[in-house]
């Protein structure tokens, strides 16, 4: 418990972060929804679509609509020109703030309908103009209402705003991330506990305006509203642009404790050279490719496979070195990204088996899988059952599992091993394969394609002749033995390492 | 003052709602000074017909004039600042105490009354002057629709308009705030044009009374003439509910 008391200890700057995020989606919510449910309460057919639309929004996941804004935004570009960001914090606004619209509308709304047609009359019997009519009588009588919609508008972008770390925005969804996916559990509920925290004490504040407004006591509205702000205030403050020395290198790293690893490997060698650094952890995995060659990040590590099918599009396999040299021209010419180069070690798709069971179906390639799999279940991550590497292996050897099912990553390995999968999609470099005794089945076809891991730098990154010469030596320097056992290192449930601490040890076994 | 009080003439005006004839090409010319009581039964249109003189219902034909100007020449929130209105809701302002109800047309255009002005139309409709820092919901219903009319007449209107204004009190209340609005009438020298489905409230009140009946006015008489048995069959329905009760009351009385 103490380690999670010692990890709260350093979110001071996400926390600041996370309450500059949601008090501005909040905010942008309330602009736009107040007046469009002034709008809506003059007329039927704008509150018929408004209401509709806000509802529409709240039916799609959080974790797509933020993932969303990405490529909308990338397409926003042609209008707005280059300098649009595409990840990090405007993304996360604008799709936080759309689910921030539907409870202050609604709410808004029903205020306004609800409204005694009594005291409507009066106010125009007395000769109020529609503007005296608002402002007047509307706008005091509904605020008590508006303002539980706002209360619950603060409670849901809260909690969605951890989600924005998936689209590069720092935030308390950094540590529940980082902590899933390494079986952190100190860092997950540390992230979650402020996370609520932060939520109740925002749902507090604003409870006490909206009884301030019900019962029309003027100091609870604004000791309320001044101590929210003040928070807020304090965060900025926090977070204030601080004197820099040269640029600072941005390293992008997906979402798993390989990449966790080797963007901190990277980047301590950049801070020993001088370098300022800063870490955009758990981006998607179809994010961090567009995020470097369009120099929102400036470093990413990406694997020669996943960039052959995802952004050339090829299904075909003219082996590992073609894939390498093919992939290095491709991005030099499509964005000018430069590949630094290979970091020694595969982290390739293969299906793995516990020891006891392959023994005992006597499975030991691909092929005697084809044979027993109608009476398997075949557990993938997330993306895995989608991917143009499932379908090339599935086809080449005539797959056809009972069931298949997904698990997030961190939880694949404990579906073997506790027998709700009887073969998972593994990858070669994780260290719970060696340490959970796993059997790689050897893919006797070569249906795999090879997934070298390779470091990408951005355009105008890779002008910085000092900054490729200080990561040059990485290149080639990490076998697949050093990569599963720093993984591991992360992974395993006792005597965890940090990434940053892996990453140490690794440095020194590369000795580079 | 009496020479304030405004003429009204109503030309053909018409209002449907979807295949309701509301009101269906009344012609009435209202003499500066009266108390016009408007009786007939529910749906009858009398509401409607009151309600276009200040607008809150557009009439789909004619026009009214009020001392010979359309009323249209105006905007809806000039011409109803310069109008009191009184209804059953009362709609005071929950929000506001009564002070502020009360000042709330003058604060409209710009004005704020002064307590002493409060006090006075407090006094108007016979409450004391503690009332006015006291909220709508602390009052009962009858110390309402006092507030309600002291609202009506803080703008100093010299047309009054009442939609139904007595009709959700206890009849004692009913009958005293009845009786100080006919004083008001004569001591501000008002045009009064009310509302009512109550034939013994407007023979008491008013001293001419309209009947309607499906949008159209039946009768047009004193109460005098009324009670002589004038206006013809509708009218006289509505004159016998009240003869009918004073009969047997005076055979109760012992």
């Amino acid at each position: 418990m103490s380690g999670i008391f010692d990890v709260l200890l350093t979110l001071g700057p996400k926390l600041a972060a996370h309450v500059l995020l949601a008090a501005s989606a909040i905010a942008l919510g309330i602009a736009i929804a107040l007046p469009l449910a002034v709008w809506a309460g003059r007329n039927a057919g704008v509150r018929r679509f408004a209401l509709g639309f806000a509802s529409l929004v709240q039916t799609i996941p959080a974790l797509a609509l933020l993932a969303l804004f990405f490529p909308i935004l990338l397409s926003l570009r042609a209008v707005f020109g280059e300098g649009l960001p595409t990840l990090g914090f405007l993304p996360a606004l604008l799709a936080l703030t759309l689910y921030a619209l539907l409870p202050i509308l609604r709410n808004a709304v029903t205020a306004r309908e609800n409204m005694a047609a009594d005291v409507i009359e009066a106010a125009d019997g007395v000769g109020m103009t529609g503007w005296q009519r608002l402002r007047l009588v509307e706008a005091p009588l509904a605020a008590p209402y508006v303002m539980a919609g706002i209360r619950t508008a603060a409670v849901w972008t809260i909690g969605a705003a951890t989600l924005s770390t998936t689209i590069g925005q720092p935030g308390l969804g950094d540590p529940i991330f980082a902590g899933l996916q390494t079986q952190n559990w100190a860092l997950v509920l540390a992230g979650c506990i402020a996370a609520a925290a932060l939520a109740l004490l925002a749902d507090t504040l604003l409870g006490l305006v909206e009884r301030g407004f019900a019962e029309r006591r003027k100091w609870l509205v604004w000791g309320g509203l001044g101590i929210a702000l003040l928070g807020i205030a304090a965060s900025a403050w926090a977070l204030r642009p601080q004197d820099r020395q040269g640029d600072t290198i941005v390293i992008g790293a997906k979402s798993f404790s390989e990449q966790y690893i080797l963007a901190r490997l990277i980047g301590s060698r950049l801070e020993a050279a001088g370098y300022r650094v800063e870490y955009r952890d758990g981006l998607g995995s179809a994010v961090v490719h567009e995020a470097v060659t369009t120099g929102a990040i400036d470093i990413s590590i990406d694997y020669t496979g996943t960039l052959w099918t995802n952004q050339l599009k090829r299904e075909d396999n003219p082996g590992r070195e073609e894939i390498y040299r093919t992939l290095v021209e491709w991005e030099r010419e499509t964005s000018g990204t430069f590949v630094l180069g290979r970091l020694g070690f595969e982290n390739a798709y293969a299906l793995a088996m516990r020891q006891d069971r392959a023994n005992g179906l006597g499975i030991r390639t691909m092929e005697d899988l084809a044979r027993a799999s109608p009476r398997l279940t075949i557990g993938g991550d997330v993306e895995f059952f989608r991917r143009p590497e499932w379908f090339a292996v599935r086809d080449a050897y005539g797959l056809k599992f009972a069931r298949q099912r997904n698990f997030t990553t961190t939880f694949m390995y404990d579906a073997l091993t506790g027998g709700e999968a009887d073969v998972i999609s593994a990858y070669t470099s994780d260290g719970r394969i060696a340490a959970d005794r796993l059997v790689v089945l050897e893919d006797t076809r070569g249906a795999f394609p090879s997934y070298d891991a390779l470091v990408l730098i951005a355009p105008d990154t890779a002008k910085d002749a000092r900054l490729i010469a200080v990561l040059e030596p990485l290149v080639g320097a990490i076998d697949v033995k050093a990569m599963r056992d720093a993984n591991f290192a992360v992974d395993r449930l006792e005597n965890k390492q940090t990434p940053a601490q892996a990453a140490a040890e690794l440095a020194e076994r590369i000795g580079r | 003052m009496a020479g304030t009080a405004p003429r009204i003439s109503l030309e053909h005006l018409g209002k449907r709602f979807g295949n309701t004839l509301a009101v269906d090409d009344v012609s009435l010319e209202i003499a500066g000074g009266s108390f016009l009581a408007l009786v007939g039964a529910s749906g009858s249109g009398k509401s409607t017909l009151l309600k276009t003189i200040n607008r809150l219902v557009e009439p789909d034909n004619g026009s009214i004039l009020i001392d010979g100007t359309d009323i249209c020449r105006a905007l809806p929130h000039e011409l109803r600042r310069r109008i009191g209105y009184v209804f059953q809701g009362i709609g005071l302002f929950p929000h506001m105490d009564v002070k502020e109800n009360i000042g709330i047309g003058p604060r409209l255009s710009g004005q704020r009354l002064p307590a002493a002005r409060i006090a006075e139309l407090l006094e108007l409709v016979e409450l004391d002057a503690t009332f006015a820092a006291r909220m709508p919901h602390e009052l009962s219903g009858g110390q309402r629709q006092r507030i309600g009319v002291a609202r009506a007449l803080a703008g100093d209107p010299h047309l009054l308009l009442m939609d139904e204004p007595f009709g959700a009190l206890d009849p004692v209340t009913r009958a005293a705030l009845g009786k100080r609005v006919q004083d008001l009438h004569r001591q501000l020298g008002l045009t009064t044009v009310m509302v009512t489905h109550d034939m013994a409230e407007a023979l008491l009140l008013a001293d001419r009374v309209l009947v309607m009946d499906a949008g159209r006015i039946v009768a047009d008489c004193t109460p005098g003439e009324l009670l002589a048995g004038e206006g013809g069959d509708v009218a006289q329905n509505l004159v016998a509910v009240p003869r009918e009760q004073a009969k047997a009351l005076a055979g109760l009385t012992p």
